[in-house]
């Protein structure tokens, strides 16, 4: 059952509604054999309830779930090659670690699962606990039985639902390096639910933002950083400086945009918007700071008159809030490469950036900040 | 502190702050007080809830002929014939067979009962919770009588006072206290063991074999325990319901009148010890189990 090839997960037209309210809308989605696939979006975003469709704990309102050629929308739980490692574990509090582990081989009537357990329980660095019982457990060794116990059965997808979050942050790195390891070394596609960005970067081969029940943008971590397609995403991974603007001029390889008496150069490829008025995207780490009289080298984007409100040293970096004429306060990091200039508060500035690291989008400059705040990330 | 009656005298200059020669006493006095209260309460409270029970057990070992009440000097020969009084050990076999076979029904009914409350949202829920509470709230008394009531009615359909109608009638009290300490339980489990179960395999039957019934069990067991001990004391409504059929609560309060055969407080005394090492064993296997 495990080595069928073709064992793509598709979700097709997936909506999944509990009275009135819509958890999941209209969703299609595409996961590879073999990938490591996150659903990222901030709590209530409808991501638990794709996985628990998947899962065959919930059944889709609409649409279909297909498995390779098998259509699973409407199996029971247990007739799926599929199995969850939960938010909080559920280990069975009556049965050791073992019986833990070999639970779901017995299930399926193995006889000699003896091999198989002390493997998996190999894999995850836990066989000396074997005879223990869960509570006498700590948080983390019981997320590694509960992965041991999921993954031991070689489902043909793994799901995983923010398995991480209750772990401090020293264990959740050191788990988030493993899980990644077992991936690799098992060859099983892995559906990682998450609130936490960057988890979800560094983990996955290819993350789905969520928002509201649907998908706001889908594609490998570096794609959705350095080219966000929503507001919601500009601001739910990382930070971004979005400043309103009027689209007045374009040419084959370039948008111009008027920004408050300032005209700025947004490539084509990444202006994600054919309205007039546009947002204006650049993360902080891509401005450069200069003093007031430092030469700007022609072609970059700037802005002139900033005033620096808040310098924060934070060793690595230094983060900078720049006050800009018309009010608005940009995030500026500056490297700590012991070559800049440092700009106590106070100075006047001038922001200067390669138009290749902007972008442009439609709608609200706020979306995905209050979520991103209302969830307490790293 | 002991040293400081001696260095009163001893010490030059006067001090304002010295404690006058008797209050050391009073003070030991109060701090012994202070630090034993709680400890001569306790001794209070047990002496209080162990006293019938200590003069149960002596008065077994009374060889107090038909009438128990004055001490008359040891003996064993009640311990070795628990029997020898006319009609206790039929009496106690009624009450074990009656509180068995009541145990048995009201539990598995209850549990039964329990899982569709604590697990299934259906018309009627709270009418049916509410219902189950009535014999809890209902004096014994009253039920007795409408029971008794409602038996002679069934009359020329073939129910008779005896132990059908004795078991009936404890199924029907022990019921509310099984529901309510397995529903408890029940309540206290997490739902998503069970969708792990499902998640890895296990069929419905399969879960509530491997999961649900094996973490309930406590529960249950627990409500089985409480029905019994229920069912073998109940002296009211059995003595309405059971026509000539003889039980040991019965026997004692009908001997009582004539005086309590010293077989008696064998029994009782043979029941406490029982339970009290059930308790026990259970602890310590339950203490064997913990963590390290």
């Amino acid at each position: 059952m495990a080595q069928d090839t073709g064992g793509d997960l598709h979700l097709r037209d997936v909506t999944k509604s509990f009275g009135t309210f819509t958890a999941v809308d209209d969703l299609t989605l595409t996961i590879p054999q073999g990938s490591f696939f996150a659903l990222l979006g901030p709590s209530g975003c409808g991501k638990t309830t794709t996985l628990r469709m998947i899962a065959g704990l919930e059944e889709p309102t609409v649409g279909s779930i297909t498995l390779g050629e098998r259509d699973i929308t409407h199996a029971k739980p247990y007739k799926r090659p599929v199995n969850t490692v939960f938010q909080n574990y559920a280990l069975f509090p009556h049965l050791d670690i073992y019986e833990n582990v070999a639970f779901g081989l017995r299930r399926r009537g193995a006889k000699d699962v003896d091999k198989q357990v002390m493997e998996a329980l190999a894999l995850v660095e836990l066989p000396h606990l074997a005879r223990r019982k869960p509570g006498q457990l700590s948080g983390g060794q019981q997320q590694r039985i509960a992965l041991a116990r999921a993954v031991v059965n070689r489902p043909q997808v793994l799901l995983l639902d923010e398995p991480l979050g209750a772990l401090d942050l020293k264990l959740r790195r050191q788990m988030q390096i493993e899980l990644k390891r077992i991936q690799t070394e098992v060859g099983l596609t892995f559906v990682h639910v998450t609130h936490d960005q960057e988890e979800a970067m560094t983990m996955a081969d290819t993350v789905a933002v969520m928002n509201h029940g649907r998908i706001e943008q889908m594609g490998a971590p570096s794609e959705l950083y350095e080219a966000p397609s929503t507001t919601f995403v500009a601001n739910f991974l990382g930070q971004s400086n979005l400043v309103t603007g009027r689209r007045i001029a374009a040419d084959a390889d370039a948008v111009t945009v008027l920004c408050h008496g300032q005209n700025l150069q947004v490539p084509v490829s990444r202006c994600g918007t054919e309205d007039v008025d546009v947002l204006l995207g650049v993360r902080p780490e891509k401005i450069h700071l200069g003093g007031e009289a430092q030469e700007v080298a022609a072609g970059l984007n700037r802005f002139a008159g900033g005033i620096v409100s808040d310098a924060s040293f934070m060793g690595v970096s230094t983060q900078y809030l720049v006050r800009l004429p018309w009010g608005q306060d940009l995030t500026v990091f500056a490297q700590n490469r012991g070559i800049g200039e440092q700009y106590p508060v106070g100075s006047r500035v001038t922001l200067s950036w390669e138009p290749a690291h902007t972008f442009a989008l439609a709608g609200d400059a706020t979306a995905g900040v209050e979520s991103d705040l209302a969830v307490p990330v790293g | 502190m002991t040293t400081t009656v001696t260095t009163a005298g001893g010490t030059a200059g006067p001090r304002a702050d010295r404690p006058a020669p008797s209050a050391p006493a009073l003070l030991r006095a109060r701090r012994w007080l202070g630090r034993n209260a709680l400890r001569i309460y306790g001794a209070i409270a047990f002496a209080y809830l162990f006293t019938p029970i200590a003069y149960i057990t002596v008065f077994s070992f009374n060889d107090g002929g038909r009438s128990n009440l004055v001490w008359r000097g040891f003996t064993l020969k009640n311990w070795a014939n628990p029997c020898g009084a006319p009609e206790v050990c039929s009496a106690v076999g009624n009450s074990l067979k009656i509180g068995l076979t009541a145990t048995v029904i009201a539990t598995v009914l209850g549990t039964m009962v329990a899982f569709a409350l604590g697990r299934h949202r259906f018309r009627g829920r709270t009418a049916t919770n509410l219902v189950l509470f009535l014999p809890m709230a209902t004096p014994e008394v009253v039920l007795a009588a409408s029971l008794l009531t409602l038996f002679l009615q069934m009359a020329p359909i073939g129910i008779r006072l005896g132990v059908t109608t004795i078991v009936i009638a404890h199924v029907m009290f022990c019921l509310s206290f099984v529901v309510v300490t397995v529903k408890a339980r029940i309540a206290g489990l997490d739902p998503r063991l069970e969708q792990a179960a499902a998640d890895l395999y296990a069929t419905e039957w399969q879960t509530f074999r491997r999961i649900t019934l094996p973490l309930v069990a406590p529960g249950i067991a627990g409500g089985a325990l409480l029905a019994f001990s229920l069912s073998f004391d109940d002296f009211i409504i059995t003595n309405f319901v059971s026509g000539n059929v003889n039980t040991f609560p019965k026997f004692v309060y009908v001997s009582a009148q004539r005086g309590i055969p010293a077989q008696a407080y064998v029994i009782g005394a043979f029941m406490f010890f029982l339970a009290l090492t059930i308790v026990l064993v259970a602890d310590i296997v339950r203490r064997r189990r913990a963590p390290k």
